[in-house]
């Protein structure tokens, strides 16, 4: 019983303990603090990771792809089909995006993904970054005549506003529809001229040309979001990038208009075009002129991150909104493969906020890019995949599915891996840093540790005679040894207590007080452009709050387990003569 | 550190109702209970503490300072025993000795006719808390307690924090109690240091009193005193010896205090000498 009532009372009456016990309070926020970010950010992180990678690939060692996706899905279902929710087949090849802007071509490597919009895209949440509702609920390569998401859908209540996207769609693309027209014959002549003069290279007859090239003048651009692409959806029979030398003079102009194989004459009046249509199958009767004004090429999903850039204040600057026309270029699969490129229609955007698939993926549907890149057998109509993308049921295990189909898959043909696997190096370097910084943290508290072993020194020596009167009134040594552990373990509740409340209020009010130092110090503590987070994330993990605090607890009582020892073997008498 | 204790409170000391018999140094007494050591009585034996050819050396460096050399000394049940002598003449050592606060290098402490100098130190330590209690000349009051509390304290230290706890309304009635005999009762709840010397002293007595020892060891009690002061202090001394029959040893350099006891100790380097 005393030694709870001395504890206590040293515990009001000596505030210099109190002070030892300050950097065990700051190391226990500090700690929670640290962790409950870093948890945040961590978790956020494989959202984003995850996001749009499905649970486990089963990819193609080489570019062809493996033969007849079908039986690979079969086979897939009959090995582990009680742990997969669904599988689907894409086909992924490295590509070249490139799109006018204000007059300059704009070119970017992306990863080119075929979907399969009928099974839903990706095996993964991916339609759930897409920005027009409606293809939330059922992804499709059509373009929207509008309703593409003005405020960040994934943004919460300080959702980032892009008022570019407000007409977006149809909207924006018949605004300009009438420029592409007339955009359109001017390219088609230039074409015509190109292909004169590559005539031996190419593979399928040239047309004669028929009309000099037009120099077409300045180029309006009210709203930064234009795009001059040629929206003509044939094939890559024809001349593919193959004027270098005139494309210079004629910058709004991509030298990428293609004739209708079985076409080459008609091809000075008209194009075909028909997104929903197999161009390569029989052409057109009647060949049309594609009007961009009422039709689309086929549709594309274009990352965030390549279709805008963000400018100082924090807002996206958009180089092409859904409705726009852009080009890209990729391999066949051919030996060797030859580089042919065709026109698509922006139909939407997905920002998954990972800002390396945001900069890198586009996605176009499965059998278009199949039928471009001749992955189709064209007597049976199988095709080729690349990758077959598969979503686990909740509980399974991924590591355990992967196993099991790389027993059933050689190694030799097949790469197959979980969405960890894929970005191990980027998750691994994330713990690693937690440890790190849990490790030096804890440093901390323990160099708390030999500050409260000193002054529980000092505080025996100036008890001394305290101690000596309780064993003169029959105290035993453990009772003495008692009453300074006992203000050890006190010493050490308050302190990692008060640091535990510290801590916790700290990431429950994180945002505002990084809102507060911005202000004071006038300089953006958190910038949430960068990291594409508008709150900082913060998860508190009560085992991980009590680990800390327990932690603390036993460094202090470990402090003053020497201290404590000493005054307990203090001799009565020596310690009553003590002045 | 004592969880079990046979009896929680006896009955109350009161300087009014003394229960007496008459015993043979001439002082009312009560027969007190052999209690938690749990010895065999030795009913024929009189003597109550006993210090017999004790032997105690201090070091201070490299040099052995004998203190006591064969110091002999027999308390009688009841009596109020002066132990006199010059500084250094061992006399407080002596007086830690029979309090079981050191451990002679030779020779032998009974208590009750029982040798308690070589028992374990837990059994050592229920002795100082409830057998013989000591008060000192610097009073060595907890300067974070109250008065009630260090006049607590004794039971703290004796009882664990849940008999304690069961108990508690007894005990601080015993202390009130105690507190009010020595006069201490308009000073409950003040802290040592706002109390005057004689009244720390009072204090210390109480303390010493709270678990109804048999014996009182008091070192110097007056020797940080005005004679005034002293003088009451060694009455309330007086009173408790005589009304209660608590056997008292006090250690003085003060011939007229020494006066004031039933019987007087000389000792003189280390020895008992003619008084």
């Amino acid at each position: 019983m005393y030694k709870l009532l001395l504890c206590w009372r040293y515990l009001r009456t000596r505030w210099i303990a109190l002070a030892s016990i300050v950097s065990v309070t700051l190391g226990v926020a500090t700690m929670i603090v640290v962790n409950a970010v870093m948890d945040g950010f961590t978790t956020e992180m494989q959202d984003r990771i995850h996001g749009i990678l499905s649970d486990v690939v089963v990819e193609s060692r080489n570019m062809e792809g493996f033969y007849d996706p079908d039986w690979h899905l079969a086979r897939i279902r009959e090995v582990a089909g009680d742990r997969i929710e669904a599988a689907t087949v894409t086909v992924t090849v490295p590509a070249l995006l490139n799109f006018q802007y204000r007059g300059t071509t704009v070119t970017r490597p992306v990863q080119l993904i075929g979907i399969d919009e009928a099974a839903g895209g990706m095996a993964s949440e991916f339609a759930k970054y897409l920005q027009h509702s409606d293809n939330r609920r059922q992804m499709s390569f059509a373009l929207h005549e509008s309703g593409y998401d003005v405020a960040d859908p994934t943004g919460g209540a300080e959702a980032l506003v892009r008022p570019q996207l407000a007409d977006a769609g149809w909207t924006h693309r018949r605004r300009w529809g009438s420029l592409f027209n007339h955009q359109r014959y001017v390219e088609e002549q230039q074409q015509k001229l190109d292909q004169q003069q590559l005539e031996p290279r190419q593979t399928v007859e040239p047309p004669p040309m028929q009309a000099p090239p037009a120099q077409p003048g300045e180029t309006p651009s009210t709203d930064g979001s234009e795009n001059f692409g040629t929206p003509e959806g044939t094939p890559g029979g024809s001349a593919a990038d193959g004027a270098p030398a005139d494309s210079q003079s004629e910058a709004d102009a991509p030298p990428g208009a293609q004739v209708t194989a079985a076409e080459p004459a008609a091809a000075t009046a008209q194009a075909t075009a028909e997104p929903a249509a197999d161009p390569f199958g029989a052409p057109a009767a009647a060949p049309h002129r594609f009007d961009p004004e009422s039709e689309q090429a086929t549709g594309c999903i274009l990352g965030m991150g390549l279709s805008s850039y963000r400018v100082e204040n924090g807002r996206e600057h958009f180089l092409v909104v859904p409705g726009d026309d852009i080009k890209l270029t990729f391999p066949t699969v051919g030996q060797p493969p030859r580089a042919i490129s065709d026109v698509f229609t922006i139909v939407d955007f997905y920002q998954s906020k990972m800002s390396e698939y945001d900069q890198s993926f586009v996605f176009v549907p499965l059998r278009k890019l199949q039928e471009l890149r001749g992955m189709i057998e064209p007597r049976t109509g199988v095709g080729f995949a690349s990758s077959i993308q598969i979503k686990l049921k909740n509980e399974a295990d991924g590591d355990l599915v992967r196993d099991t189909l790389q027993a059933t898959f050689p190694p030799e043909l097949y790469v197959i891996s979980t969405w960890r696997d894929k970005q191990g190096p980027l998750l691994a370097a994330v713990a690693m840093e937690t440890a790190i910084l849990n490790v030096l943290l804890f440093m901390i508290i323990a160099v708390a540790g030999f500050g409260i072993l000193a002054i529980f020194f000092m505080i025996v020596v100036e008890k001394t005679r305290d101690i000596g009167i309780l064993k003169s009134l029959g105290a035993s040594g453990r009772g003495v040894l008692g009453i300074f552990l006992g203000y050890g373990l006190s010493l050490g509740i308050v302190g990692s207590g008060v640091g535990m409340i510290i801590g916790l209020l700290f990431v429950v009010y994180i945002n505002e007080i990084a809102a507060g130092l911005g202000r004071v110090t006038g300089r953006e503590v958190f910038d949430p452009q960068i990291y594409y987070f508008s709150r900082i994330p913060t998860i508190i993990e009560p085992l991980t709050v009590g680990w800390i605090v327990l932690g603390a607890i036993a460094i202090a009582v470990m402090a003053s387990v020497l201290p404590a020892r000493r005054a307990s073997r203090l001799h009565p008498v020596e310690a009553l003569r003590y002045e | 550190m004592n969880k079990k204790h046979a009896t929680i409170s006896r009955p109350h000391l009161s300087l009014d109702a003394p229960s007496s018999s008459g015993e043979a140094v001439g002082v009312a007494l009560a027969p007190r209970g052999e209690g938690a050591i749990g010895r065999e009585r030795r009913p024929s034996s009189d003597v109550h503490l006993a210090a017999i050819n004790l032997h105690k050396t201090y070091h201070k460096g490299r040099t052995a300072i004998p203190v006591l050399r064969g110091a002999d000394v027999k308390v009688r049940r009841g009596e109020l025993l002066a132990i006199v002598g010059q500084s250094g003449s061992g006399k407080t050592t002596l007086l830690h000795l029979m309090g079981l606060l050191d451990a002679p290098a030779s020779g032998e402490v009974r208590f009750g006719g029982n040798r308690v100098d070589n028992l374990p130190s837990r059994q050592r330590d229920r002795i100082r808390n409830g057998k013989i209690s000591m008060i000192f000349q610097f009073y060595h009051l907890l300067p974070e307690l109250t008065t009630l509390e260090n006049v607590l304290s004794p039971r703290m230290i004796r009882d664990g924090v849940l008999s304690y706890m069961r108990h508690r309304r007894q005990h601080r009635a015993d202390a009130a109690h105690l507190v009010e005999l020595v006069g201490l009762k308009h000073r409950v709840d003040h802290r040592p240091r706002e109390l005057s010397g004689g009244e720390m002293q009072r204090a210390a007595i109480a303390r010493a009193l709270v678990n109804q020892p048999e014996v009182l060891l008091a070192d110097e009690p007056t020797g940080n005193l005005d004679r005034g002061t002293g003088n009451e202090i060694l009455k309330l001394l007086r009173t408790l010896n005589r009304q209660e029959g608590l056997t008292i040893v006090m250690v003085t350099h003060d011939d007229s205090i020494a006066a004031q006891a039933d019987r007087i100790v000389r000792l003189a380097d280390g020895r008992v000498v003619a008084a």
